[in-house]
């Protein structure tokens, strides 16, 4: 049976990397400059039956249209964005994510980075370092966050997860969704203004779409207003970013804990002075167990497609 | 005949009622002129509001105003006026201040760890003693949660690789270690233990603990010591009291005990642990990481730590919310004011 050829298109994980070349035959992007790539893909189509994508690169149309042989797109990722799904249906190739694996540790950074901005945790940790706390006396007061309101966009799995953490803290949950979900105690609202101006500490988890582009925009910052606190683990572009930036310097908003940006790794260096915002680099799934549960998800999936079995986690 | 039973008839003339205002007025006059001539002393500057209360309803005396090496001298030339202590978790009464001062009634200690209370004395002298009990219970916990997280994704070390430009010139942070579903072992399982144990339940943390006793009312799996505990659980949270049998009762044993993928978390006091042999064991890979509230010797924090990125350090900022504040100085107030006035006292240790 020849040998599935697999397409790479930036490093993503060392233990991914090892297992494929073990099974598969892995062509690496990255390894052309820039302004070979396309030749390279050009004189590997007839091998490249599988393309292993991410938050950062998947199979855009013009990668799939360049790929005639191409029968799955394996992500090592739960977000889609980068996959153009519709193209992959007309074409009938296969899409699989990792769902599920990645949930808690998503979860639980929201839940970190929310007590870490507002409790001002990382500023609070800078202030020791730097002795401050032996020339100037004691941290000043923040605010808790036990009891308050958080408004979730987006009740899958990873909002879900967030509800139930926030839950053990006394925090009232609240969540704006496409649509109303029947099995929750959860307060319902059809309008993110009405989720944003109804909650303390907002949580983008809703999937990248067109329709979710720029959901969190001035409107919505503003309806959360000089006390509420934005927590972005979705996607950068869910968020409107220099509206996110002037309202922070405006006070207009109250704080931010961002795992996302819209030009990774490209951050507006105006947030980094922001004593009420906590900035992590897209490290949201980024631990050595989740990581390693992924690749062994991707894995599972493209040996399942190529023994002709049931997918492990289809999308398409 | 003429017999005065209480009855209704009588209680309502205009003459009773009178009468009856006339004394609600006074004892009201009187517990407010026994406020303000009611001595309290404030050891530290610990709250704004805390101190601006006590001034307006109090005889305020601040400790502070006197140099340090004229601490005697200051507490003697009051010590006729002073018949409260407001301590704090820097410096409380001791068994020094309270002989300088005879005629104390109440320490109000703003906190709940009692530490820096002479509490025997106290006894001894027939002292009360007041704190303030579980307005503080949810923010050291959310605390304890937040530096178990912080820790083990590298929350603050990430947002320093990303601001000093580590993401666009090195490439992505590293792996780090996931929380959820890490066995949660907590020392000491009162209202602050408890709370800690709730929330780590959310993230599907298995939860054991070690205190004096078992807790019958709880499922949470109980080991008899806490080498047990750490040599059983990922995350070590300090929530008991510091007493003379929990001075360092984290020690290198405890620490070895608990692995090099070990988190400890100090939620408690600074002597609850060995400090020196937790920063060997940070440094040496012997403890994973650390979480650290409370210092043996605050605000002197062991610069061997500043430059290690799988620890958190936060300068004792427990309960420094303003909600809590507020209510923690309330309590105190509370508690005063009922001393003062002789109604039953709504938080006291005895």
């Amino acid at each position: 049976m020849e040998s599935l050829g697999v397409l790479l298109p930036i490093p993503m994980n060392a233990y991914l990397e090892s297992e494929l070349d073990r099974r598969y035959k892995v062509f690496r992007l990255w390894e052309s400059p820039p302004e070979r790539r396309q030749d390279f893909i050009r004189a590997n189509a007839a091998a490249i039956r599988a393309v292993v994508g991410n938050s950062k690169a998947g199979a855009d149309a013009d990668t799939i249209d360049a790929l005639p042989r191409l029968e799955i797109v394996a992500c090592f990722s739960v977000g889609l964005d980068k996959v153009d799904l519709a193209k992959c249906r007309e074409r009938g190739i296969r899409v699989t994510n990792t769902p599920d694996v990645l949930t808690d540790d998503v979860a639980d950074l929201a839940i970190g980075l929310a007590i870490a901005v507002l409790r001002r945790l990382c500023q609070a940790d800078r202030f020791v370092r730097s002795g401050a706390w032996l020339s100037k006396g004691g941290y000043k007061l923040t605010t808790r966050f036990s009891g308050k309101t958080i408004g979730i966009i987006g009740l899958g799995r990873i909002g879900l997860a967030v509800a139930k953490r926030a839950e053990a803290f006394g925090c009232p949950i609240s969540y704006y969704s496409r649509s109303e979900k029947p099995n929750t105690n959860y307060k319902y609202y059809s309008n993110l203004i009405d989720l944003a101006a109804n909650c303390h500490v907002l949580v983008v988890a809703c999937p990248l779409t067109e329709e979710t582009y720029h959901i969190v925009n001035r409107e919505v910052l503003d309806a959360l207003g000089p006390k509420g606190v934005l927590v972005n683990i979705g996607r950068g572009p869910h968020v409107d970013e220099p509206e996110l930036v002037a309202a922070l310097r405006e006070g207009r908003l109250g704080g931010a804990g961002l795992d996302v940006f819209e030009q990774e790794p490209d951050v507006p260096e105006e947030l980094f002075g922001m004593e009420n915002v906590v900035l992590v680099p897209h490290v949201g799934s980024g631990t050595n167990e989740t990581r390693n549960a992924m690749a062994d998800l991707v894995i599972g999936n493209l040996e399942a497609h190529v023994m002709n079995k049931p997918l492990l986690t289809p999308v398409v | 005949m003429g017999v005065m039973d209480g009855s209704d008839s009588d209680n309502r003339s205009p003459l009773n009622l009178g009468g009856y205002l006339a004394i609600q007025w006074t004892a009201v006059h009187w517990v407010e002129r026994a406020m303000e001539s009611f001595g309290v002393l404030l050891a530290a500057r610990i709250d704004p509001y805390l101190e601006a209360e006590l001034d307006r309803r109090f005889k305020l005396f601040r400790l502070w105003e006197s140099p340090p090496a004229q601490r005697r001298e200051f507490l003697r030339e009051n010590a006729e006026a002073i018949r409260a202590v407001v301590g704090s978790p820097a410096l409380g009464a001791d068994a020094e201040m309270i002989d300088l001062l005879p005629r104390l009634e109440i320490v109000a200690n703003f906190g709940v760890g009692l530490d820096k209370v002479d509490l025997r004395r106290c006894r001894d002298r027939g002292v009360r003693v007041v704190y303030t009990p579980d307005v503080v219970t949810d923010d050291t916990a959310d605390l304890a949660i937040g530096l178990a997280i912080a820790a083990m994704r590298r929350i603050c070390d990430s947002d320093r690789y990303l601001k000093d430009g580590s993401w666009k010139g090195k490439g992505d942070y590293k792996l780090t270690s996931k929380f959820s579903g890490k066995t949660v072992g907590i020392l000491g399982l009162g209202r602050i233990g408890q709370a800690v144990a709730k929330r780590a339940e959310g993230f599907g943390c298995p939860i054991c603990y070690c205190s004096r006793s078992e807790k019958r009312h709880t499922s949470y799996k109980y080991y008899p010591s806490v080498l047990e505990l750490a040599a059983n659980c990922q995350v070590l949270v300090v929530a008991c009291p510091l007493t003379e049998e929990t001075r360092h009762i984290i020690n290198r044993e405890v620490i070895d005990a608990l692995g090099p993928k070990g988190v400890l978390v100090n939620v408690g006091r600074g002597p609850h642990v060995d400090e020196c042999e937790l920063v060997s064991a940070l440094h040496d890979g012997r403890l994973g990481a650390a979480g650290l509230d409370v210092f043996e010797h605050e605000p002197h924090v062991p610069e061997r730590l500043f430059g290690l990125d799988n620890v958190i350090l936060v300068p004792h900022i427990g309960t420094d919310t303003l909600e809590t504040s507020k209510a923690m100085a309330d309590l105190i107030l509370e508690n005063l004011e009922a001393h003062v006035s002789n109604r039953p006292l709504p938080t006291p240790v005895f």
